[in-house]
């Protein structure tokens, strides 16, 4: 999904592509699997290899290695970077539970009928539309210093808590365009048989149809949480001292940008399992549908 | 209890500017068991699923035991509960066993607990031979096994009619008997029915009547002796010609 290459089941590597049609049932004979990864492994060392060469061979590489791949300076300031990681963790963790559920309910009240519910379609469509259109830095910037600002009692005023939040409504709005997608994948006949034995609207919705909607969104919503987890240092804006926080002050007392270089490190090593993941969920799943199980 | 168990008086059904069913009148009498025979459009799953409540009805009145259940405020749910229905295309709940299948409506609905939802699904499943199948998730099970759990879960709420949807159409030929069988055992048993089928053979073993529909209006009902040896309508004639030469009856 994220590659756009054809994710193969049990390649969880995902890159070596075969170029046939997606999810050919049709087995690779071995020796042809062996050529094909030759292919892909050469041709990879050629372009890349090809690519270092040019960027190494610029006149000003040895100014920009010093300014953003300095040795020693990335040794000192990975694991401080990677200490800060952890609030950037607890940030996404807990908005990504709040989005999962708040999403859930949005979809839901965007989906119930009738006239007597308009005005909860309503308010939930206004959000949506709202909060999928309001750049999630203004959320977080609005809420994180605007709120606090208002000293209203009881109200806690912690930038973090604010952060949490403001990356929760702004990501339960997608999410909630997500898990509603696929309600309406599941087929209108299922949610006759579960009214036929009885069972009123929101009770099908909650047997029958929420539950075979949320496995076939999985995969979408790990890609939307791929965005939010990357999200989270814009809460560094608040001065919350996350892990681009840390690195920029670093990079302010070493006037060098190789603390950067660490913090995307960290991101690509902690996105790309996720990613490789929601690919095979994704793969596993056209497998059962395949299997016949669609129904 | 006196009285039809089913009446359906001057129904009326369409879908934007095609009128379906034109004026259905029909009365079913308690045990009876009512085929519906006609060709595919002629409106024969458009009225089970009318009088499932599926579908609101434009106009006329169904009256189940002595309830009309058109009339405006009453409870659907309540209703469905008394009518059971099961679809061509079996519409099990894929993410659940057959046991899950089964019980769903009995707990959710008539508010069994789990024990006694189990012991009533265990005892139809084990009636109708698929007490190994409980565990089982639907894609796991033939066709024929997954239109049976379909009844099961039908049969589950104990419905006081069974209205079942050309449940043979989906099947490969070498599973219909199977499900057919059911049928007979729920048929002797005093289980009131409304089938609609394709399986004339069928329809003239089981059914106490025969319905012909046609565009939209029954042409003709009789015993299935009459209909399908004698039929008064030329149209019901050239139906049942088209079955024969295509080797269905």
């Amino acid at each position: 999904m994220a590659l756009g290459g054809p994710p193969d089941t049990g390649d969880l590597i995902g890159l070596a592509g075969r170029g046939g049609p997606r999810r050919s049932r049709r087995r690779v004979p071995p020796g042809e699997a062996l050529r094909s990864t030759l292919i892909a492994l050469v041709s990879s060392v050629v372009v890349l290899g090809a690519l270092a060469a040019v960027i190494t061979s610029s006149p000003n590489w040895p100014a920009v290695q010093q300014a953003f791949f300095n040795g020693p300076i990335f040794e000192s300031s990975l694991p401080k970077v990677i200490e800060a990681f952890g609030s950037n963790i607890i940030l996404f963790t807990v908005a990504e539970i709040l989005t999962l559920v708040l999403g859930l309910v949005l979809a839901v009240l965007r989906g119930l009928p009738g006239p007597v519910f308009f005005p909860l379609r309503l308010i939930a469509t206004i959000y949506v539309d709202f909060f999928r259109a309001v750049p999630g830095l203004l959320v977080i910037s609005i809420l994180g210093f605007g709120i606090p600002a208002l000293d209203l009692p009881g109200v806690p005023n912690d930038v973090f808590f604010w952060g949490i939040v403001a990356l929760t409504l702004v990501y339960s709005a997608y999410a909630s365009e997500v898990y509603r997608a696929g309600i309406e994948s599941v087929h209108w006949s299922q949610e006759a048989a579960a009214r036929s034995l009885g069972l009123n609207r929101l009770q099908a919705l909650r047997y029958v149809i929420v539950p075979q909607a949320v496995r076939r969104v999985i995969p979408p919503l790990l890609n939307d949480f791929i965005g939010l987890q990357k999200d989270t240092v814009l809460v560094s804006t608040l001065g919350v001292v996350e892990i681009f926080r840390e690195a920029s002050i670093i990079k302010a007392a070493k006037f060098n940008f190789t603390p950067l270089i660490a913090v995307a490190l960290v991101f690509v090593v902690i996105t790309i399992p996720l990613a490789r993941f929601t690919d095979w969920l994704v793969s596993r799943d056209r497998g059962r549908q395949a299997g016949g199980a669609g129904r | 209890m006196s009285g039809p168990a089913l009446r359906i008086e001057g129904l009326h059904k369409s879908f934007g500017m095609l009128e379906v069913l034109k004026g259905i009148d029909l009365e079913v009498a308690e045990h009876e068991v009512v085929c519906l025979i006609g060709s595919s459009g002629s409106g024969k799953s458009t009225l089970l699923r009318c009088i499932n409540l599926l579908e609101p009805i434009d106009a006329g009145r169904i009256v189940v035991e002595g309830d009309e259940i058109t009339a405006h405020g009453v409870d659907v749910n309540r209703i469905r509960r008394r009518i059971g229905i099961v679809f061509q295309a079996f519409n099990l709940f894929p993410h659940m066993t057959v046991l899950a299948n089964v019980t769903l409506g009995p707990r959710k609905v008539l508010g069994l607990d789990r024990a006694a939802a189990d012991a009533r699904a265990a005892e139809l499943l084990d009636r109708f031979g698929l007490a190994d199948k409980r565990l089982d998730y639907p894609d796991r099970l033939s066709g024929g096994q997954q239109q049976r759990v379909a009844i099961v879960r039908a049969l589950a709420m104990q419905p006081d009619l069974l209205l079942l949807d050309e449940v043979t159409s989906a099947l490969d030929p070498e599973l219909v008997a199977e499900v057919l069988n059911v049928i007979r055992e729920l048929a002797t048993g005093g289980m009131t029915m409304i089938i609609a089928t394709h399986e004339m053979g069928f329809a003239r073993d089981i059914a106490n009547r025969v319905c012909f529909l046609d565009a939209g209006r029954i042409l003709e009902v009789g015993p299935p002796a009459e209909m399908f040896s004698a039929p008064r309508e030329e149209r019901t004639r050239q139906f049942l010609q088209r079955v024969i030469d295509a080797g269905r009856l």
